[in-house]
């Protein structure tokens, strides 16, 4: 596709300079790392040559952790300490999960449900981080050297819980994250520069475990997404438990212990994967009480129990055509992501849905990761200038506040595009009320109690006044990775009090750390070692940008002594990061990073002048 | 230090302060400006360049939403003049509008009880006709007559008017949730 021109944004580095990022698509399923080598993104094997990661963890009871294909054969033969399909538990509650067909012992935590193994609780973020892990060995044993950074994929549909736990499992598994980025996103970008299109496409992701559908518009380099929606609780496995739930029926057994569910779970799986390509599937199994399982499952049957998760994916198809103000019939393409749109009768409804037959000549498997990978790339400051493409994406779901009666007031829209930032302004309902509470929700539903509750935090301090004197500014800041932080000020006083929304179901810095001290028998990293590392990588990284900073424009943009100043600064920071005090090489980052402030800005107010420049000469048409 | 965002949205993208506008040039400035500021093209930048960014990417969308949607461009229009429409203090609309109003939410709540999707579908064709005639009659207001209370008045029938096609869009999704 054609690129959209950019003059000189961002700092490019020099070409020998190539950074190594890679993208993962941390799947319900199945898990892969990618990265772009050459101009060319590809996938990451292992060592005997398999893309796909299972996403399964088995903590053993010697203290060893075995990820994927090995941890997924052994799953009922110990169902309890094999945890498969983590990314369903990753910020949910108890209560907001179906316990049915869980073979795990939950224990229900405040904000994030926790897992009872055999080495202890386990939090879902500490599981995916096993996950993470893995893969970030297996780039950086392929790419020869250590990482620069990740971008790592969430569903669309995730909420901001969700997303911050990903966050922090990346964290804990030592990425440093470039970006989260959405699947269905992902899958365009891989899609769009591969065939070059260009007009309204949709997204239609279904895995194993989550479903979006996202509308995008591709242009001239630009990705913008229009609007998305979807079921973070809808995949692969749900047509799983169908089927399991019709073995349970057909074969009146009566309630099963946790390795035969996890046995039938599986069974029921290879049948629904089997019919894809076959009329009907045996299911045969041997349970623990020595009873024998054996029916035949006919296409004709299966379609019929599992048409109610089909209309689940339509009906969220509907809404974000409509969000994005379009008919079915104006969309160009329907590109199929996800193992689960291998099955036929997901592919006729949406061909039925959209008058067309969906594109579903792209790895169903592969798209996210290597889009990611293509992404990171970007972020990482490889791909030379007019060569890059930019990129528009939205927050899936509105962020709200609790008002009086259990209402919620909406401040950040659904589908609008990031970063985004609201303000809202309250006030107090009692004569010298000092304090405030405020309750952040994310949701569509107008009462509180149907919204996920993201954090609680209270504005103090407030001076008496009478009622409805104060002025209470509360401000909504979204990021690029979608993750929002609430701050709230009092006008006249300025009594402020601001929170990232994470203490209610997110990690802090300090129990992160703590987790990674929690020296995992496998874990050789040493924390200080790791510290300094980290800070030198910064180091370098800031460097090497107020490097490529300083060439393209010290002369035109700093006076004289500006110039030497900033000098001077790095030339101190070069030398401490060649030193090992981790803290020292931190502060003088930041001091570089004030230093270079009023630069920063005089360099983007440029930026936006060229931009409009290139503007008017457009609009006159020349 | 935060950066200068004092200027005004229109000059933001180089646009002429209006009501009509040409949609393809908003949306060719929203990119081209997105394009240099983005947090993406400083993912790998400093601190200092990385929070400018996201400052100055957060001000070219709100900008662009404000521009963007009809109803927001005329209230941003009418608040640069010092009148603000949607505030809380409003002159009371005319009584018939306001029996229309009426009218059309009877009428969905009535189909709603029936599940009547066919009579919700026209519904929400005729508030997409009526949202399309006061825009125009905006157009002429502001930038013709410049009748700015005039004006004031037809953002909020417009508002009213955008809020029922917002219920009648939730009713239709809640419809297709209950197939
Ligand atoms: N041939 C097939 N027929 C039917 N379903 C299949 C087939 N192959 C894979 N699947 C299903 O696809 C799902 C896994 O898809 P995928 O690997 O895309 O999911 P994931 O990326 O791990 O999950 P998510 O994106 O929801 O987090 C599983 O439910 C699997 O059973
Ligand atoms: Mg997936």
């Amino acid at each position: 596709m054609a690129l959209l021109q950019i003059s000189e944004p961002g700092m490019s580095t020099a070409p020998h300079q190539h950074r190594l990022a890679v993208g993962i698509d941390l799947g319900t399923t199945n898990s892969l790392v990618a990265s772009v080598q050459s101009g060319l993104a590809r996938v990451l094997d292992d060592e005997r040559g398999r893309a796909l990661l299972p996403s399964v963890v088995r903590y053993l009871a010697d203290g060893g952790v075995s990820v994927g294909y090995e941890a997924q054969a052994r799953q009922s033969e110990d169902p309890q300490n094999t945890i498969v399909s983590v990314k369903r538990f990753m910020g949910r509650g108890l209560k907001d999960l179906d316990k049915s067909s869980i073979p795990y012992r939950l224990l229900d935590e405040p904000g994030m449900v926790k897992l009872k193994t055999v080495q202890g609780v386990k939090s879902p973020v500490e599981v995916s981080a096993e996950i993470l892990r893995l893969l970030r060995g297996r780039a950086e044993h392929a790419l020869g050297g250590e990482l620069v950074g990740a971008v790592i994929t969430v569903p669309a549909y995730f909420d901001d819980a969700q997303r911050q736990a990903t966050k922090d499992a990346a964290r804990l598994a030592g990425l440093n994250v470039l970006r989260l980025l959405n699947e269905p996103t992902a899958a365009a970008i891989a899609y769009g520069l591969d065939h070059g299109v260009e007009g309204i496409y949709a997204v239609y992701d279904l895995g194993g475990g989550t479903f979006d559908i996202s509308i995008l518009r591709l242009s001239k380099g630009v990705f913008e997404v229009l609007a998305t929606n979807g079921d973070s609780a809808l995949g692969g496995d749900d047509f799983d438990q169908r089927v399991f739930c019709w073995v349970l029926e057909e074969a009146k057994l009566p309630p099963l212990n946790p390795r035969d569910t996890r046995l039938l779970l599986s069974k029921a799986r290879e049948a629904k994967e089997y019919l894809t390509d076959h009329p009907e599937a045996h299911i045969t199994a041997v349970l623990s009480s020595g009873d024998i399982v054996d029916l035949r499952l006919g296409l004709d049957d299966f379609n019929r129990l599992t048409q109610g998760l089909l209309n689940k994916t339509l009906a969220p198809t509907r809404k974000a055509l409509r969000d994005a103000g379009l008919e079915a019939e104006e969309v160009q393409g329907v590109v199929m992501v996800g193992g689960a749109t291998r099955m036929p009768c997901i592919r006729h409804a949406v061909a039925e849905f959209f008058g067309q037959t969906p594109l579903t000549n792209l790895d169903p498997d592969k798209v996210v990761a290597l889009g990611a990978a293509m992404q990171a790339d970007v972020l990482a400051g490889n791909k030379q200038t007019g060569d890059d493409w930019l990129l528009l994406d939205v927050i899936p779901l509105s962020l709200g506040l609790e008002v009086m009666g259990g209402l919620t007031e909406k401040i950040v829209p659904r589908n609008s595009t990031i970063p985004v930032a609201r303000a809202q302004e309250f006030t107090t309902f009692k004569d010298g009320q000092t304090a405030m509470g405020f309750h952040v929700v994310q949701g569509e539903r107008e009462l509180v109690a149907d919204c996920r509750s993201l954090a609680r935090f209270e504005l103090r301090g407030i001076p008496p006044m009478v009622a409805g004197a104060a002025r209470i500014r509360v401000t909504f800041q979204v990021d690029a990775d979608g993750l929002l932080s609430v701050s709230a000020r009092e006008q006249a006083s300025g009594v402020e009090a601001a929170v990232a929304v994470k203490p209610s179901y997110g990690l802090s810095d300090a129990e992160i750390a703590n987790m990674l001290s929690d020296a995992h028998a496998h874990a050789t990293d040493d924390l200080k070692a790791r510290a300094l590392n980290e800070q030198r990588v910064e180091a370098q990284s800031l460097l090497a940008a107020l490097q490529a900073a300083l060439a393209l424009d010290g002369e035109q943009l700093l006076a004289a002594e500006e110039r030497g100043a900033i000098e001077t600064g790095m030339e101190a920071l070069r030398r401490l990061s060649e030193g090992s005090d981790h803290l020292a090489i931190r502060a003088q980052v930041e001091a570089l990073n004030r230093l270079t402030t009023p630069f920063a800005q005089r360099r983007m107010d440029r930026n936006v002048r060229r931009a409009l420049a290139g503007q008017k000469v457009d609009s006159l048409g020349i | 230090m935060t950066p200068d965002f004092s200027a005004d949205h229109f000059a933001l993208f180089g646009l002429a302060a209006a009501f009509r506008m040409d949609g393809t040039a908003l949306d060719r400035a929203w990119r081209e400006l997105q394009a240099q500021v983005h947090p993406d093209r400083y993912a790998h930048a400093g601190e200092a360049e990385k929070r400018l960014s996201m400052q100055w990417a957060t001000r070219v969308n709100e900008a662009y939403q404000t521009l963007k949607e009809p109803l927001r461009r005329a209230d941003y229009l009418l608040q640069k003049r010092g009148i603000h429409a949607l505030g809380e203090r409003q002159t009371a609309l005319p009584a018939d509008f306001l029996m229309q109003q009426m009218e059309w939410r009877e009428a969905l709540h009535e189909a709603q009880q029936v599940r009547d999707a066919h009579a919700i579908e026209q519904l929400r064709r005729a508030l997409k006709r009526e949202a399309a005639g006061l825009t125009d009659l905006l157009a002429r207001q502001l930038d013709e007559e410049r009748a700015w209370d005039a004006a004031a008045d037809t953002v909020r029938k417009l508002r009213f008017v955008q809020k029922l096609a917002e219920d009648v869009n939730l009713a239709l999704a809640g419809l297709e949730e209950d197939d």
